[in-house]
């Protein structure tokens, strides 16, 4: 017995001793992040090795302010996220729905078609979106042109499908019994109950779109209609730029999703699991 | 359920008006433009243009090359670190797991031009942090984007880092709906832990690895940021341009649109053909 709890002891010290110098290489790159964002241009040229955070953060985001107007930036990509996921999780549970709780002709195809395009690699529509949106609408620098593109999203889809299809149909027949309407039973039966699989969607979707960077970036590229990634991008690989206003943006960009997602794991966790138990 | 013809298109019309708006008919129109001379005005159909100088043109194998090289090495490596992680996550011996769960899992929520800023940084090859911990180790400085087969590396670690955290969520997933009474008889039978990883856990995680393994592939084949940001468009001299960034390049630097399609096209028959590979030999490998 006493040899089975020492045995117990190793193997819970090896487990520690595997994981825990993984873990603070994979913090090292987010704990630098924050450090840089600190420090004055010199100290992150310094020969030495710095890894404590300096005070110059302040300094470093009024550079990035006057290079790159950061502050409208971040109020674009926010005010979009917030749109975006509102319609996304609009459409995507009345499509659901539709998909879960009817029977009608052309189901399979439909069903067929957003099995299909998961697959496919946005790659393949993306020159064809764009000489749309830019050429023949002439939204390019919009709004519209930053939120309705994206709204297509299968994997969104399905994940409403699922918690509408594990719904018990009793709940929906005893009113229809009593004549309520079909879209009435949606947004006040159905919809309620699926609060928290619509939580962790939001939560995937407005992470998408925050941290949206190609669509953007080919999309709108007038400086005063930039998004914030794609703001903070034009600033890299510029040779004389301050790093030290870089790494401010990019805590700006990271800090505030790494917060939300500390205190709402599980619905992240839940949301991105979800794209493989189909 | 009942047949509701009406209803159902209602709920579903705004979904397949964007559907068939920004996928269906970009789908179709990519194709018909990759047979198109678009460096003419009106573009004129040219049905060997774009084919023939793709099948000829340097730029498209070493974009190639280069892709496979990151799909060969980065996949199976990733997928088997997040195979790593998700295991020993899911130990039940484990303290502090909250934090370990926040370590691995918090790169997935980070933005892609965000890391590439900090991972630019720590890699510079004078003044960056990782050059300088080599040298406290007797590494002499690599240069990570003057040397080619350095600034593959630099990819390859960085998407690793990026991606890592993302398959384990997935794997972890799959280790926690395997029923617990299985270990139980296993060890009772005095089966090692060891075996019982390579006997029964990664038999039963088999699909899931394999989604990940798809989904990866599909992530790879278009891999953009990455080079675009951290390697400086691909650099050095072309050594770690991939697929995603010459259809950047010839689509929105050269406005190029006949040709970018074309490799659009060939971006996404190569996704589909390597994941059917994968599920086919996932499955004859039972």
């Amino acid at each position: 017995m006493k040899s089975k709890s020492r045995s117990l002891l190793m193997r819970r010290l090896a487990l520690h001793a595997a994981l825990t110098p993984l873990a603070i290489i994979w913090l090292f790159p987010l704990w630098m992040m924050f450090v840089f964002s600190t420090m004055p241009d010199y100290g992150i040229f310094n020969p030495d090795i710095v890894l404590w955070p300096s005070t110059n953060f302040v300094e470093n985001f009024n550079v990035l302010q006057t290079e790159t107007n950061f502050l409208r930036a971040m109020f674009i990509s926010i005010t979009v996220a917030v749109i975006y996921t509102v319609l996304s999780v609009m459409l995507t549970s009345m499509a659901g729905w539709a998909l879960a709780r009817y029977r009608f002709a052309g189901r399979s195809i439909v069903i067929a078609i957003i099995l299909g395009t998961i697959t496919l690699p946005f790659a393949v529509v993306v020159i064809p979106q764009f000489i749309m949106v830019a050429r023949e609408f002439k939204l390019a620098n919009s709004w519209v042109a930053l939120i309705v593109p994206p709204l297509f999203n299968s994997l969104g889809v399905l994940f409403m499908r699922q918690a509408f299809s594990m719904m018990p149909s009793e709940l929906f027949d005893a009113a229809r019994v009593e004549g309520v309407k079909e879209w009435r039973i949606f947004l006040h039966i159905a919809l309620p109950l699926a609060r928290p699989t619509m939580a962790a969607l939001s939560i995937i979707l407005f992470l998408a779109s925050w941290n949206n960077y190609l669509w953007p970036l080919l999309i709108n590229s007038k400086p005063g209609m930039m998004t914030a990634p794609v703001a903070l991008g034009t600033l890299i690989g510029i040779t004389k730029v301050s790093w030290g206003g870089i790494m401010a943006g990019a805590v700006l960009l990271t800090a505030p999703i790494l917060v939300v997602f500390i205190f709402l794991q599980r619905h992240f966790i839940s949301g991105i699991a979800a794209g493989a138990i189909k | 359920m009942r047949l509701r013809n009406g209803i159902a298109y209602a709920f579903l019309a705004p979904y397949l008006l964007i559907f068939a708006t920004f996928w269906l008919w970009p789908i179709i129109s990519s194709f018909l433009i990759s047979f198109q001379n678009t460096r003419v005005n009106p573009w004129r159909f040219a049905p060997s243009l774009n084919w023939g100088r793709l099948v000829g043109d340097p730029a498209f194998y070493n974009a190639l090359y280069n892709t496979l090289i990151i799909l060969v090495i980065q996949v199976p490596v990733m997928i088997a670190l997040a195979t790593v992680m998700a295991v020993l996550l899911n130990s039940p011996l484990l303290k502090a797991r909250p934090l370990y769960r926040f370590a691995f899992f918090a790169p997935v929520v980070v933005g892609e031009v965000a890391y590439a800023a900090v991972f630019r940084l720590m890699f510079s090859i004078d003044f960056g942090i990782v050059n300088k911990l080599l040298g406290t180790v007797g590494i002499s400085a690599i240069s990570w984007f003057d040397n080619a087969t350095a600034a593959m590396a630099l990819v390859i670690i960085a998407v690793t880092w990026r991606w890592a955290g993302y398959n384990a969520i997935i794997i972890l997933a799959g280790l926690q709906s395997v029923p617990g009474d299985v270990y139980e008889a296993a060890t009772l039978d005095r089966v090692s832990k060891v075996q019982q990883f390579f006997h029964i856990t990664l038999p039963l995680l088999r699909p899931i690895i394999l989604f990940c393994v798809v989904l990866s592939v599909i992530g790879t084949m278009q891999l953009f940021t990455e080079p675009f940001l951290i390697t400086n468009r691909g650099g050095p001299g072309g050594g770690t341009e991939t697929l995603g960034l010459l259809l950047y390049r010839q689509g929105f630097n050269s406005l190029n649109f006949g040709y970018a399609s074309a490799i659009a096209y060939t971006i996404a028959a190569l996704a589909v053909a390597i994941s059917l590979l994968n599920l086919f030999f996932g499955r004859q490998a039972k």
